[in-house]
Parts: C-alpha cells; sequence; structure tokens
C-alpha cells in the first residue's frame, strides 16, 4: 500500500464526507410547506419565513450564492459600519498580530530569563500560575476602564491571551536544554549571551514555535470574541452586524471564513516549527 | 433699536414704543411675540432675511438716512440692488453655520434601532454636512459599550436610552460623569410583544411566572414594563423575570423559547412577527402616548471644550428630527437607514414602523400613524418621571432632588433658546403634566407620585 494511494483514498473520504454533510443540511432546510393562509395585503408586511414556510436556517444553496457574492467584491467600502469581507479580515489580522508580536516580543526574552535562571522560575511561577488560566475576555472590561479606547483594549486582550503559552513553552524548552551541550560549552568558555543564542536558542526552538503555534491559535479565537464586544470593525464585527440583522447566512459564512484564516495562520507556524526542527 | 425689527420698512417709527423698547407699539409687540412660535417657511428664506437686514443696517447705520434711501428706491429694488454687489447668498450660507465648530470631524455612536433614525438619517440625508459637520455615525454593540465609549470620548455624542444620561449623572451603573441631553430622539415607538403561543393570554393577570426581555435596566422599556405589569397586580421584581437582552438577541431568545415575550424597540418588534415568531400585544404607545424613549446624549465636557460643534450637532439632529416627524418624509428615511451601513434590516420591516401600517402578527394589519413620532424637545418633566421611576424600583436609594438633576441634565432651555434661532416652535414650559395609562403625573410632586403606588420595592 503506497502513501500516495493512501493519500488519493482519505481525500475521497473527505469529499464523501463534505458531500453527505452538505445533502444533509440541504435536505434539513428546504420549506416545510405548512403556511397558514393569510391575505395578501397581511402577506406583504411578513418575511419569507412566515408566509413561504421558508426554515429559518438557510440551505447550503442561500450560503454559497451569497459566499460568490462577498468573494466577488471583497474590499468595498460603505461607510463606517459596511465594508467589504477582505477589510474586515484585514482588520482582524492587524490586531492579532500586533498583539502577537508584542507578546513574542515579551514572551520570549523573558521566558530565556526565567529558564536559565532556577531563582526567577521559582519566583515568577505563582504569578504565572494565576494568570494563566484567567479568560482573556474578562480582562476586557479592566482593559475598556483603564486604556480608554477600545481597539487598543483588543490589541492588549489578543496580548495577555497569547502570551502565556509562548512564555510556558519558552520556559520549558530552554530549562530542558540537554545538560551536555550546556557543559560543552562551558568547557569551551562560551559567554552567558552567547550560549544562549548559539547553543540554547536552536536547541529550544522547536519548543518555542510550538509555542507560539498555540498562542496563534488562541489568539485568533478571541479576537472574534473581543471584536464582537467592542465592535466597529474586524470579522467579529461583521459576525455581530449580520446577527443583528438576523442574517445566519451571512453569519455561516463568515464561521467558514474565521475557520479558513485560522488554519492558515496555523499551517504558517507549523512551517517555521518544520524548519526549525533538527534530527538527534 | 433691535435688530430684529425690519430696517427695509421705510415707514418704521424710530422711536420705541412698547414695554421691552423693541418694538413700535405695544400692540407689535404683542404681535412679535406671539409670531415667534411661528416656523418661517423655510430656514433659507429665514436665514437670508437675518442676513439680509444686518447687511442693510450695517450700509446705513443711521436709521433716517436709511429711512429716506428706502423710500427713494423701494424695498424690494434696495434688496435686489444690495444682493447686486453683496454676495448675499454666500453670507447667508456663513451665517446659518453660525459660530465655527471647533471640531469638524465627530464620531456619534448608534445602537441599531429605529428610535437612533434622527441620528442615523442625518448622515445619508446631509443633515449633519449641512450644519458644516463631518460626522461618522458609528454603530455599536451595546449599551453598556455605547455608555463607555462616550464616557472614553472615543464617542463625542452619542444616542442613549433617555434614562441613561440621568443615570451616568447620578453615579448609577457607572462612575458619576455629568451628561445633558439637549434633544430626545422619538417618541412612542416600542411594543410588547409576546410570543405567538400566548396569543390567547392578553390578560396581563394570566402572565404570572413568565420571562421577559427588556435592553437595558435604565430604559424606558424597564420602566414602562414594570408600570404596565404593575398596574395590572403584577409584581415585577416577584411574579415575572425581567432579564436584560441586546436587542438583536431578543427575537432569536423569542424564537428558542427561552422568553415568553418583551418591550423592545421597533424595529425588534416588528422583526419579531416578520420572522413570524411573535405578534404585537400593545404599542408602547397605549401605556403613555407621547412617551420618550431614546436621547441624544453628550458629555458636559464636550459641551463646554466644544461649544460649537455641539449647538451645531444640536441643531443637525433638530433638523433631523423635524423632517422624520412629517408623515409623508418616512418611506424615504426607511429607505435610507435600511443598508448594511446603518441599521441593517430589511426595509419591509423598517417601513412598517415608520409609516405606522404594519402586520399585528395574528394575521391583522393595522394602522396607526404615531407608532412612532419624533419631537426633540427634552422635557424636564420626561426626567423628573424616570427618576420617580429610578426610585420606584429602588435604583435610586435614599432622596434625590427631581427638579435639580432634571433640569441640569435635560437641556430645555438652550434647545428652546437652538429651536426658537432655527424658527421652530417650542414650548415655553420645560415642564408638562401627562397620563400614563390614565393616572396623571405631576410634576411638582414627585414625591407623592412614587408613594401613590401599591406595587414598588421597598425602601
Amino acid at each position: 500500500m503506497t502513501t500516495s494511494s493512501l493519500r488519493l483514498r482519505a481525500g475521497l473520504v473527505s469529499i464523501a464526507l463534505l458531500a453527505a454533510f452538505l445533502g444533509v443540511w440541504h435536505l434539513a432546510t428546504r420549506s416545510t410547506g405548512t403556511v397558514a393562509t393569510m391575505s395578501p395585503e397581511y402577506a406583504k408586511l411578513m418575511g419569507l419565513t412566515a408566509t413561504q414556510g421558508k426554515s429559518a436556517m438557510p440551505g447550503p444553496l442561500d450560503v454559497g450564492a451569497k459566499l460568490w457574492e462577498h468573494l466577488r467584491r471583497p474590499f468595498y467600502d460603505n461607510g463606517p459600519n459596511d465594508k467589504g469581507l477582505g477589510i474586515q479580515l484585514g482588520y482582524s489580522i492587524a490586531r492579532v498580530g500586533m498583539g502577537y508580536l508584542l507578546a513574542v516580543l515579551v514572551a520570549i526574552p523573558l521566558g530565556f530569563l526565567i529558564g536559565m535562571s532556577p531563582l526567577l522560575s521559582k519566583a515568577l511561577d505563582p504569578f504565572i500560575q494565576v494568570l494563566k488560566p484567567i479568560s482573556p475576555l474578562a480582562w476586557m472590561p479592566l482593559a475598556l476602564y483603564t486604556i480608554k479606547d477600545s481597539s487598543i483594549s483588543a490589541i492588549f486582550v489578543i496580548f495577555i491571551c497569547s502570551i502565556w503559552p509562548m512564555l510556558l513553552n519558552t520556559v520549558f524548552g530552554v530549562a530542558s536544554v540537554r545538560k551536555e551541550w550546556i557543559n560543552v560549552a562551558r568547557t569551551l568558555e562560551v559567554g552567558t549571551l552567547r550560549r544562549a543564542f548559539t547553543v540554547i536558542l536552536p536547541a529550544a526552538a522547536p519548543t518555542i514555535l510550538t509555542g507560539m503555534r498555540i498562542s496563534i491559535g488562541i489568539a485568533w479565537l478571541v479576537i472574534v470574541a473581543a471584536e464582537m464586544l467592542v465592535g466597529g470593525t474586524g470579522i467579529g464585527y461583521f459576525v455581530w452586524n449580520e446577527w443583528n440583522n438576523l442574517s445566519i447566512t451571512n453569519v455561516i459564512i463568515a464561521i467558514l471564513l474565521i475557520g479558513v484564516v485560522g488554519m492558515l495562520l496555523d499551517q504558517i507556524l507549523a512551517r517555521f516549527t518544520r524548519m526549525v526542527t533538527f534530527p538527534e | 433699536m433691535s435688530i430684529f425689527d425690519n430696517p427695509f420698512d421705510p415707514d418704521r417709527n424710530l422711536r420705541a414704543g412698547c414695554a421691552c423698547g423693541q418694538h413700535q407699539s405695544a400692540v407689535e409687540h404683542e404681535q412679535a411675540t406671539a409670531l415667534r412660535c411661528d416656523p418661517i417657511e423655510s430656514e433659507e428664506k429665514r436665514y437670508e432675511g437675518v442676513v439680509a437686514s444686518a447687511v442693510m443696517r450695517a450700509m446705513f447705520p443711521q436709521d433716517v438716512a436709511r429711512r429716506a434711501f428706502l423710500k427713494s428706491v423701494g424695498a424690494s429694488t434696495a434688496l435686489a440692488a444690495l444682493s447686486q454687489f453683496f454676495p448675499l447668498q454666500t453670507a447667508t450660507e456663513v451665517f446659518a453655520q453660525t459660530g465655527t465648530p471647533e471640531k469638524k470631524d465627530l464620531k456619534v455612536g448608534f445602537i441599531p434601532i429605529t428610535c437612533a433614525t434622527p441620528i442615523i438619517m442625518a448622515a445619508p440625508l446631509g443633515f449633519y454636512s449641512k450644519h458644516g459637520l463631518n460626522v461618522d455615525v458609528v454603530k455599536t454593540a451595546g449599551w453598556a459599550v455605547i455608555r463607555d465609549k462616550t464616557i472614553n470620548k472615543e464617542y463625542d455624542a452619542a444616542h442613549m436610552l433617555a434614562p441613561m444620561p440621568l443615570a451616568i449623572s447620578l453615579g448609577l451603573g457607572a462612575n458619576a460623569i455629568p451628561f445633558a441631553v439637549p434633544a430626545i430622539e422619538n417618541i412612542n415607538g416600542q411594543g410588547i410583544v409576546l410570543a405567538t403561543k400566548h396569543k390567547d393570554k392578553r390578560d396581563p393577570k394570566d402572565w404570572k411566572g413568565m420571562k421577559f426581555a427588556i435592553p437595558f435596566d435604565y430604559s424606558m422599556h424597564n420602566y414602562l414594563l414594570r408600570y404596565y405589569l404593575a398596574e395590572h397586580g403584577i409584581d415585577p421584581d416577584t411574579d415575572v423575570q425581567l432579564r436584560s437582552v441586546p436587542p438583536p438577541e431578543m427575537v432569536a431568545n423569542l424564537r428558542a423559547d427561552n422568553i415568553d415575550g418583551f418591550l423592545a424597540p421597533d424595529n425588534i418588534c416588528q422583526r419579531a412577527i416578520y420572522d413570524g415568531v411573535g405578534f404585537m400585544h400593545l404599542l408602547s404607545k397605549e401605556i403613555w402616548d407621547g412617551h420618550p424613549c431614546c436621547s441624544f446624549a453628550a458629555s458636559r465636557e464636550f459641551i463646554t471644550t466644544a461649544p460649537n460643534s455641539f449647538a451645531a450637532l444640536t441643531r443637525a439632529i433638530v433638523d433631523a428630527t423635524a423632517y422624520a416627524s412629517k408623515a409623508e418624509n418616512r418611506k424615504q428615511i426607511a429607505e435610507a437607514i435600511a443598508p448594511a451601513n446603518y441599521i441593517n434590516a430589511p426595509v419591509t420591516v423598517l417601513e412598517q414602523v415608520l409609516t405606522g401600517t404594519y402586520a399585528d402578527g395574528l394575521g391583522g394589519v393595522k394602522t396607526d400613524a404615531k407608532r412612532v413620532d419624533f419631537d426633540p424637545f427634552p422635557w424636564q418633566s420626561f426626567a423628573v418621571w424616570m427618576l420617580t421611576q429610578m426610585k420606584r424600583w429602588g435604583q435610586i436609594k435614599g432622596d434625590v432632588d427631581y427638579k435639580a438633576v432634571a433640569e441640569q441634565v435635560y437641556l430645555a432651555t438652550d434647545t428652546r433658546k437652538l429651536m426658537t434661532e432655527m424658527g421652530l416652535s417650542p414650548p415655553a414650559s420645560a415642564y408638562k403634566s401627562f397620563a400614563v395609562m390614565g393616572k396623571t403625573f405631576d410634576p411638582a410632586k414627585p414625591e407623592d407620585y412614587v408613594a401613590s403606588f401599591k406595587i414598588r420595592k421597598a425602601s
């Protein structure tokens, strides 16, 4: 059994599953057909759900048509509250990027420091243990209150939620570098800074990148919720705005896109991880 | 000599002859005071008149000389000649803007409901730009967020529920920050919607144990629903459950059977009917005809740091409100505010709300042109009523100086002045008595009013 045929068969199963899912979805959301009789004058004032017994849940065809509409013009701008999906996603990615980058800048040096010093590691441990499990959205009211700016608050929330996995993984990676390698470096009288960059960093890199990969996933999860709260721009705002209009079709499209972008972000980090992984 | 009399009148008596010294005779004085409340046919005409008078006076500062000139050429010729070499049109435009706004680019927050109609429509229909402002109207997720963003100065002014500025100024549910209301957005325009399965339970006495949603604790919706229930012998604190739910989630919750009904702002009520999940039990108008709902609010700080911007903003809102109050404009407004950039709702729904011809959810079509109406004047008696209800339901503990708070937050005097300048006819008093479900409210005796209710929270 070759791997290529396995891949082929897995692909076929995937497609079959998708087709089955879409089929069931389509059947489940067909019009029920039971419609109360109403005067035409009254019917004109009512929605399709009430007049044609149309399911409140859109079918795959509705979603597909709407998705095509969005994809055809992703960057339109009709004013501050109505922008294309491309622009909304851009805002979200920019926010995630900023908060995440700040977290990288803080977590990795700090992680090195903690990992290389047993004293700091013990001293900071209780703080990290308490702060780590806090839901990032719980920070939101506090951030809004103190920072007094909703978009910076959103970035802060991304920062605070993506810092912990990176920090812990960096600490773990740095602390568990093989003692032999450090000892060799010591015998060769390599300085601390040089030791950190030439021995520990390459050795700990795969663990650090795993932490970064976990973080980006969390950051992307959180941005949607944060934007739903503060509003204005971003894919989370788009979901909220369409929810406001009870447009489930657009909400489903947004869900789909959030998934795709999340997967892409994860794949990018996965590729980096593979680049720094080494065989022992 | 006043700037209000007509300098183009050659027969004008130059000796003052009335009590205030501004008019030629006591009769004319009376006429003028009465006339001040009549709207002039158009704003442009009105401003034009004022500007032309000012120019005429500037050219002939001597009354006698001006009179001689007018007598020899006639008033209309004089005006025509004047406009030949003086850009009256431009001067009028400049005058209409009055003081230059300190800040032209403003952000105004709103919640996507039809109560915000004047705030929203002022953008697509150009009321802000007419008053020299460049305003971004920004959709906001909920009342708490709009409050925080306005307090944080991300918004210069915002759409708020009418009791919110009172609550914020008093420090209820937020830090006490002085806020002010220059204009009420809408009157009426809310409704009690029940799930379709309750269509035979129209008597509120049968509602014990039901769950109702309201948009916010400090809302007219909360007070009106509580009032309505209490008048029917239901204690809103013990007999039913009231939940604070963001309006868009109300329809979904009603469909999912999580709540039995709600007193919500429109378009949410009509949306529930449109989607076939509920019916209109009662318009809020039937509880209190002419009740305020939402307000246009700004912090005192904004008003003092940018008084001209604030005045221009208020003018734009008052202007838009006056436009929205005309039935013939409502269809156009519905179309202007329906897109995703604004309310983001089907036009059919908005039209039903604004025109007042609507499906009631039980198979009938009803018509009530006053289902929602727009009247900008911030009656201080409205504020006093809201404070009595805050007191009644235990939101305010201890004593409150009703009148002082109402007068500090509801800027009736300033708005009256502004409306008069705009040629509208504001009421002379800031207090009026009104009836809520047949019970008269006397704004002069708030404490007695609170005490007169049998059902209220023991304080």
